[in-house]
């Protein structure tokens, strides 16, 4: 180009950002909103890798759970996605005393989304001599302690029936995981996705794929 | 309608509220909106904002690899170092892994690449002419900072071109007098490259070079806004300005440049994407073959070369020899007898003839391999000395002679040629063509003083020509 | 600036030139690579029957198979022999110190084998497709097998009961010194094997496919993404040369 100087309206302190014709203003539009676009989907990657990896996934499958060796009124523990998942093979005693003293839990008939849908009624398990459940608090995380048997034995008191304690900040559940009503604990504890493989074989994790 | 209007004002109130605080509206006004810059920059003027561009790339992608890879030598139940484990687990199992680690692979090769044009650039423009010899060494500094981050980044993958690169490059500190043994068994922390070099190297790669990279990134650009930006042309667009004091062939960088490196950065987004979804590996050069084998301490690959962008330098380490000393002494000799005949000054020609006769004598009692390295890290630095050895009374390659211009030409193309043997096995053709391609390498810049002033210069423009 | 595109120009020459007489290791033949579910799926039965006894593909976990058209339980079902959850990777069963006293040497991991088997000489999967076709019976190794392009190897011939044993043969030719070198000509079937020359060819052109898709499974994500990556970008360059236009225009 022949002429070196900027036209007056393109000339020193003239010269504005904010002069915008309606070309630029339509250009500026469609740039930053095609941009906008292209920077959404760079930042789908960076999000997606915040999710859980193939291998999180892989160890959090759900897990096979053998039950002939339990006996009645023990607890076994089995590992699922990284949490304590408990097995409690419930007594006739044990299951009669859950139907008692409904007015010092906080949700007796486990209304509350804590549990699948299939698993209902104040035993909240599908078969109740089985109870299923994560053992971790619904206050802050904690791993509540067996507290199972009834009485002074457990170091609760006379009055206690059997049921479990926080060692975090003492929220008190029965043997169905329902909490004592007056704890820091607001809920009863969660109950896992579950399904019987067979009379023996529990799976924790999926849901059965009738449900 | 009054909704907008008054939106507008509380806006205008809290910039206002702070701006009294904080100088937000004052920086982007001297550095974007009333940051004049020349109107005439060409293409070569794409690649210092793409250089900004990928170093943001690196840092955010680098940022998201370090949450998943693990800088650990040890071998895992499968018998594969838990390092390399880590990068295939991001490249396999981490959702959008594999995407996040190709660019940050991709973008090691592209920022030297963008870096190697801009470079260029300068080179061409003379945009290390007084006064910007200090951008000129910041930017110097970013180059070596820049190297070394490549280089520590390369061990982390532990296949074994990591491995062994990193076992030839410590040792080359094994070959300075005296210390040099210990030095090189001081920076691996083991007698061998391992876990404790992994670990120290993932340290300077993650953070140490990070931040001082980012520094000089600042000072760079601190500097270039002191000064203004140089042109095409090579000449100052601050010395005709309007009644306002603002460059009559000035325009503001916002929001001329900004639209215009938009266009740039798009153009190389669709470079960077084709190479990241249909060529990550890069044909070998990107992501080297024999890396996807994890590092095996007990036996080296039949053939090691350094990633490309190291290799013209590499080059020069290896054309290294005991014979080339003598081509080398040739060159001193040369650059030292024209320093005394030429200077005026009683004091240079002393200073000329004890540098040259001391340099000589050095080469006589000191064995090659140490010279190797050290033209190695002279090839790099001798590029900072452009602003003093460059006497052409013109700045940009438009009005330089032909002289310039073909001794220029045959610089680049030996730069390209020692790039290529670099990357190849040794052999003796190779090393003789590497030898001369080192020498006029250097004589490049060793002679410049002389040919810059010989050279039969055109006239420069009083103001920027358009394209 | 035509000097400058000259210098490109003799630049770009002198490294053509130089990358033509670049190579020249050994003659690879070419995989017919096949990434159909079909292929890749025979692939993963021959590579779970015949190579994860002794190597292992630890990055890769049997659930990925999923990818290439099984279901979990055919996995389970047909390929699943060392491990028991689906989620878990390729291992074997040996220890790898174990391997390495037993054979010398621990059989390398093939997570990643087509992509570090790549050189200038052909693609990993190329190597991959020559090596598997070109064992021959050497009773001077102790396996008895040798191979024309990895000489000296320490693996047996896995898939000799398929593809038959075959013999090499030499001829004394001059090394340009005076001295006589025994060349190998070519390799002759002595013994035919389970399948036919083609039927092998296929079998391990299916087996190479597995490997190279196992060396990167998202490889055809990453092609198709590229694709509309790259129109995206593309219109954005459009428009952000159209900005670049409106703005630029009051700039003479």
């Amino acid at each position: 180009m022949s002429d070196h100087k900027l036209d007056a309206s393109a000339g020193g302190a003239s010269f504005c950002a904010c002069s915008l014709d309606s070309s630029r203003r339509t250009l500026l539009a469609a740039t930053a909103g095609v941009g906008a676009v292209a920077a959404a989907g760079v930042a789908v990657p960076f999000v997606a890798s915040f999710t859980p990896s193939e291998r999180a996934k892989a160890a959090g499958a759900p897990v096979e759970v053998d039950l002939s060796k339990l006996q009645p009124g023990e607890k076994m523990t089995v590992e699922w996605q990284g949490k304590p998942v408990w097995v409690l093979r419930r007594t006739p005693e044990m299951l009669a005393v859950l139907k008692e003293g409904a007015d010092k839990l906080v949700d007796p008939e486990s209304q509350a989304a804590q549990q699948p849908a299939y698993v209902k009624g104040i035993e909240r398990a599908i078969n109740p001599e089985y109870f299923v459940c994560i053992g971790i608090c619904t206050h802050l995380g904690c791993s509540p302690s067996d507290k199972l048997k009834a009485g002074a034995e457990s170091g609760m008191g006379a009055e206690w029936k059997g049921g479990f304690l926080c060692p975090c900040h003492g929220s008190q559940f029965d043997l169905a995981g329902r909490v004592f009503k007056a704890m820091p604990a607001p809920t009863n504890l969660v109950i896992p996705p579950h399904t019987y493989l067979s009379e023996t074989r529990l799976l924790i994790g999926e849901d059965s794929k009738g449900a | 309608m009054i909704d907008s209007k008054m939106l507008a004002e509380k806006g205008q109130q809290l910039l206002g509220w702070v701006d009294d605080r904080f100088p937000l509206t004052s920086t982007y006004k001297a550095h974007l909106s009333e940051y004049y810059a020349p109107k005439n920059f060409n293409f070569w003027y794409f690649f210092g904002s793409l250089a900004l561009l990928v170093l943001v790339l690196q840092i955010v992608t680098g940022i998201f690899l370090v949450m998943h890879y693990k800088p650990d030598a040890s071998l895992n139940s499968a018998g594969i170092p838990v390092a390399f484990a880590s990068v295939e687990y991001i490249m396999r199992d981490v959702p959008g892994g594999w995407i996040i680690r190709y660019m940050h692979s991709t973008g090691a090769s592209m920022f030297f690449v963008v870096v190697y044009l801009h470079m260029f650039r300068g080179l061409l423009y003379g945009s290390y002419r007084k006064p910007r010899e200090l951008i000129w060494l910041f930017g110097i500094a970013i180059f070596l900072c820049l190297m070394a981050e490549a280089f520590f980044g390369y061990l982390l993958p532990w296949g074994q071109m990591s491995f062994w690169g990193a076992q030839v490059i410590v040792n080359l500190f094994a070959a300075i007098p005296v210390i040099g043994p210990d030095l090189s068994i001081f920076i691996r922390g083991d007698f061998v490259v391992s876990d404790a070099t992994l670990n120290r190297f993932f340290a300077f790669h993650v953070i140490a070079i990070p931040l001082v990279l980012l520094g000089l990134v600042a000072a760079h650009l601190v500097a270039l806004h002191e000064v203004g930006s140089n042109n095409p042309d090579g000449v100052e667009i601050k010395k005709h300005k309007d009644a306002n004091g603002i460059p009559l062939d000035g325009i503001p960088f916002h929001p001329y440049y900004t639209v215009k490196d938009i266009f740039g950065v798009c153009v190389f987004l669709i470079v960077f994407a084709t190479i990241i979804f249909f060529a990550p590996e890069g044909g070998g050069y990107f992501l080297e073959y024999n890396n996807f084998f994890p590092a095996d301490p007990l036996k080296t690959p039949p053939h090691i070369a350094p990633v490309w962008y190291f290799t013209p330098f590499y080059s020069i380490l290896r054309a290294t020899t005991s014979d080339f000393m003598w081509a080398l002494g040739a060159l001193v000799a040369i650059t030292g007898g024209l320093a005394i005949l030429t200077s005026k000054c009683k004091p240079v020609k002393a200073v000329a003839a004890v540098v040259t006769l001391g340099a000589l004598g050095a080469f006589v009692l000191i064995e090659a391999k140490v010279w190797g390295v050290v033209l190695m890290g002279g090839s790099v630095m001798v590029i900072g000395l452009l602003p003093w050895l460059d006497q052409s009374p013109v700045k940009s390659i438009r009005y330089k002679g032909g002289l310039y211009k073909s001794i220029l030409a045959v610089w680049v193309v030996c730069f390209v040629i020692l790039g290529y043997l670099g990357v190849q096995p040794p052999s003796p053709i190779g090393n003789l063509v590497s030898q001369i391609c080192s020498w006029l390498y250097l004589a490049f810049f060793a002679f410049m003083p002389w040919y810059s002033r010989l050279d039969k210069t055109k006239a420069e423009p009083e103001r920027v020509t358009s394209k | 600036m035509s000097l400058f595109n000259k210098t490109l120009a003799i630049a770009a020459l002198a490294l053509t030139a130089a990358l033509a007489q670049a190579s020249g290791g050994v003659q690879l033949d070419r995989a017919p690579l096949r990434f159909d579910n079909a292929s890749l799926q025979s692939g993963a039965k021959t590579f779970v029957n015949y190579c994860l006894n002794c190597h292992g593909a630890s990055a890769l976990r049997y659930n990925r198979l999923t990818q290439i058209g099984l279901t979990e339980q055919q996995i389970k079902d047909n390929l699943m022999f060392t491990a028991d959850k689906i989620g878990e990777q390729m291992k074997v069963a040996i220890r790898s110190d174990d391997a390495k006293r037993w054979f010398g040497a621990a059989p390398p991991d093939l997570s990643v084998i087509a992509r570090a088997r790549a050189s200038g000489d052909g693609s990993g999967a190329d190597w991959l497709y020559t090596y598997l076709r070109q064992f021959y019976r050497d009773d001077s190794r102790p396996t008895g097998w040798n191979n024309v392009i990895f000489p000296g190897v320490g693996m047996p011939h896995a898939l000799w009961n398929l593809q038959g044993v075959q013999e090499a043969r030499f001829v004394e030719k001059d090394d340009g010194h005076g001295n006589k070198v025994k060349h190998l000509e070519g390799l002759e079937l002595v013994q035919p094997g389970l399948l036919t020359k083609e039927e092998y060819d296929e079998e391990v052109a299916n087996l190479v496919s597995f490997l190279t898709w196992m060396g990167e499974p998202a490889q055809e994500t990453r092609r198709q993404l590229g694709w509309a990556v790259l129109a995206v970008l593309g219109v954005l360059a459009v428009l952000s040369w159209m900005l670049k236009k409106a703005f630029w225009k009051d700039v003479h």
